[in-house]
């Protein structure tokens, strides 16, 4: 935590933060698991994205002589009803479902900083009526919504991303507001108005940063719900179309195979997802204890 | 306590309105509409006119959203355009069929949370403590469908304890209680075991912070048992978190019940919505939403009020 003494003088604004927030790094890298988490989603991620570049195999080409096969060693993860590779099917379908995943987070970040920032900064009037929005659509079952809007349109990447990020801004929103509105009352930030600092500049210059840390976390959170609502989205059949395969909809293939017992197309896609977000949750977990003062020991 | 019950239900109503403008709007502003999804490829201009003049669709949009508004202060919800039904009908059909699974999962859910989370938070820091952390770390992040599809591998398909899916069995034309029973457990094992690893987590924290205060040391001292210490003493004042979480948690609940009934193909409000929202069924789809929208609502007055009930600190005004 910056001193406000410190940030009184806006020259040493920007060394004060680049010392705080270091400090909250070490606490972070010094958990085992965001080490774990870390390391982990990189491997997936490898595997993902790398993977095929070293693994030759199609993942489109039918094979009806080898449909169902179990694993062996020309399909080390066996195939699927059309005689596909399961492997690498794999590795494609996660290239989609990570994409997603971290795209629709980002977004649903920036609308909810951006809505938070002014409702929490502007406040009167304007701030009761956007909480007000906000406590509406939190009433709204997202997955309804989801699932709606899925149906409707032609599902694609860019609309996945789109409308998983307009049913999840909410809580970042609610939480910038409440940062934002006990910043608003620091010392530092009278300073800033009395030298002259437009609310613009504040708003951008001096509050966004110090809401970074909590962002941060529930944006990490995000990612892992994410991920699972496109896998899900996928499963109930409203992801994205076949042929390019996904974690979510490969499930929900093999489900039609349960009781051949396939189990080498039930396991590896929610291996996949299961690992994932562990992942994400670790480093979640990992950057809320080193963000959030009253948790660190 | 009346006047703030009272004041809250006031507040719900700008909520309540929210919800049904933002439904109808939603569902109405989209392209294809009713006529093209019921006529399919055949549709014509013409017919497509004929059918939204019989079901009001030709109206301007405010004008349908008052007509609406007004069936629903009447408690009608409109026609099904594909079931030769009213909606509420169908609602009335498959909601308690999803009330019973979502409330049974909610009372395992809490009973299983709290004695998970207050022996973590008691054994705090032994291998009972990493071992429970590390499982509902693994079944947080576990999709739901996947964990009803592992369930189904095991219990259904290689032990063959219960059935894979469906509400009853089509051969027996007078199914009892136990046949209801085996149909559910599987559905609701689902929903408590992903709630489980939500919830202990909290719980356990909650009673580490009460487990160190003063009020039970008082009571140790006095010579309570340890038994005694933590069910009457510190239960009560950790079990709050628990009872918030259950108002917030309703539309997760009800989108994991979605979840849950598709894989078991067990008929309720979840499988009713999706097959609505596959055909375009406006007045089904509209009816869900608005219904779950006010349930997840009063779920939230409830807890606010359970809170004050629990915990006697809490004064409203």
């Amino acid at each position: 935590m910056a001193t406000p003494e410190r940030q009184l003088s806006p020259s040493s604004l920007p060394a004060a933060q680049r010392e705080g927030t270091s400090r909250e790094w070490k606490v972070f890298w010094s958990n085992p698991l965001a080490w774990i988490g870390t390391i982990l989603l990189l491997l997936i991620i490898l595997f993902s994205f790398v993977g095929p570049v070293f693994y030759h195999a199609s993942a489109y080409t039918p094979n009806l002589n080898a449909a169902l096969a179990p694993p062996s060693a020309k399909f080390p993860l066996g195939t699927d009803s059309l005689g596909r590779n399961n492997l690498i099917r794999l590795m494609i379908g996660g290239q989609l479902s990570l994409e997603v995943g971290f795209a629709a987070a980002f977004v649903s970040m920036v609308i909810g900083v951006l809505y938070g920032l002014i409702s929490g900064f502007v406040g009167g009037f304007l701030d009761v009526f956007l909480m007000r929005v906000v406590d509406v659509l939190y009433s709204i079952p997202s997955l309804f919504f989801l699932l709606f809007i899925d149906s409707v349109f032609k599902p694609s990447a860019f609309l996945l991303v789109f409308v998983i990020a307009m049913v999840s801004w909410f809580g970042v929103a609610r939480l910038v507001r409440g940062e934002v509105l006990s910043l608003k009352q620091r010392d530092y930030v009278e300073a800033a108005h009395a030298v002259g600092a437009s609310n613009l500049r504040i708003m951008l210059r001096h509050l966004l940063p110090n809401v970074m840390g909590v962002v941060l976390v529930s944006t990490t959170l995000q990612v892992a719900n994410a991920i699972l609502t496109v896998a899900g989205l996928s499963f109930l059949g409203l992801g994205l179309p076949p042929p390019t395969p996904n974690w979510g909809q490969m499930l929900s293939d093999s489900m039609n195979y349960m009781f051949q017992n396939a189990w080498w197309l039930i396991y590896p896609p929610g291996f996949a997802i299961l690992f994932v977000e562990l992942c994400v949750n670790f480093i979640g977990v990992s950057l809320h204890q080193a963000f959030d003062p009253r948790l660190r020991r | 306590m009346g006047k703030y019950i009272v004041y809250r239900l006031i507040q719900a109503i700008p909520a309540m309105i929210g919800v049904t403008i933002i439904g109808f709007f939603l569902v109405h502003i989209v392209p294809g509409g009713p006529a093209q999804a019921m006529l399919g490829p055949k549709a014509t201009p013409q017919k497509i006119a004929e059918i939204n003049r019989i079901y009001g669709l030709n109206k301007p949009l405010i004008v349908q959203y008052g007509i609406w508004m007004l069936q629903l202060l009447h408690g009608n919800l409109g026609q099904s355009y594909f079931y030769n039904q009213s909606v509420w009908s169908l609602i009335a059909v498959n909601m308690p069929r999803t009330l019973a699974i979502v409330g049974i999962g909610i009372i395992f859910a809490h009973i299983g949370s709290v004695i998970l989370g207050s022996l973590q938070a008691y054994w705090k820091n032994t291998w009972f403590d990493y071992l429970a952390t590390a499982v509902t770390y693994f079944f947080y992040a576990m999709p739901y469908f996947w964990l009803g599809i592992i369930l189904i591998m095991f219990f259904s398909v290689d032990l063959n304890w219960f059935p894979s899916g469906g509400l009853s069995n089509p051969l027996n034309p007078n199914p009892g209680f136990g046949s209801w029973v085996a149909h559910t457990t599987l559905p609701v094992a689902t929903l408590v075991i992903g709630t489980i690893a939500g919830w202990a987590q909290y719980m356990r924290t909650s009673m580490d912070e009460t487990l160190v205060q003063d009020y039970i040391r008082t009571a140790r001292s006095k010579g309570v048992g340890e038994v005694m210490v933590v069910m009457k003493h510190a239960l009560r004042n950790s079990i709050l978190p628990l009872v918030t979480l259950l108002g917030f948690a309703l539309p997760s609940l009800f989108s994991g019940a979605l979840f849950v009934e598709v894989v078991f193909n067990y008929p309720g409000m979840g499988l009713l919505f999706w097959n609505a929202a596959v055909q375009r069924d406006y007045p089904v789809i509209l009816g869900i939403v608005v219904l779950t929208g006010l349930l997840t609502i009063v779920g939230n007055l409830l807890a606010d009020l359970l809170y004050g009930l629990i915990d006697p600190r809490i004064k409203y005004s």
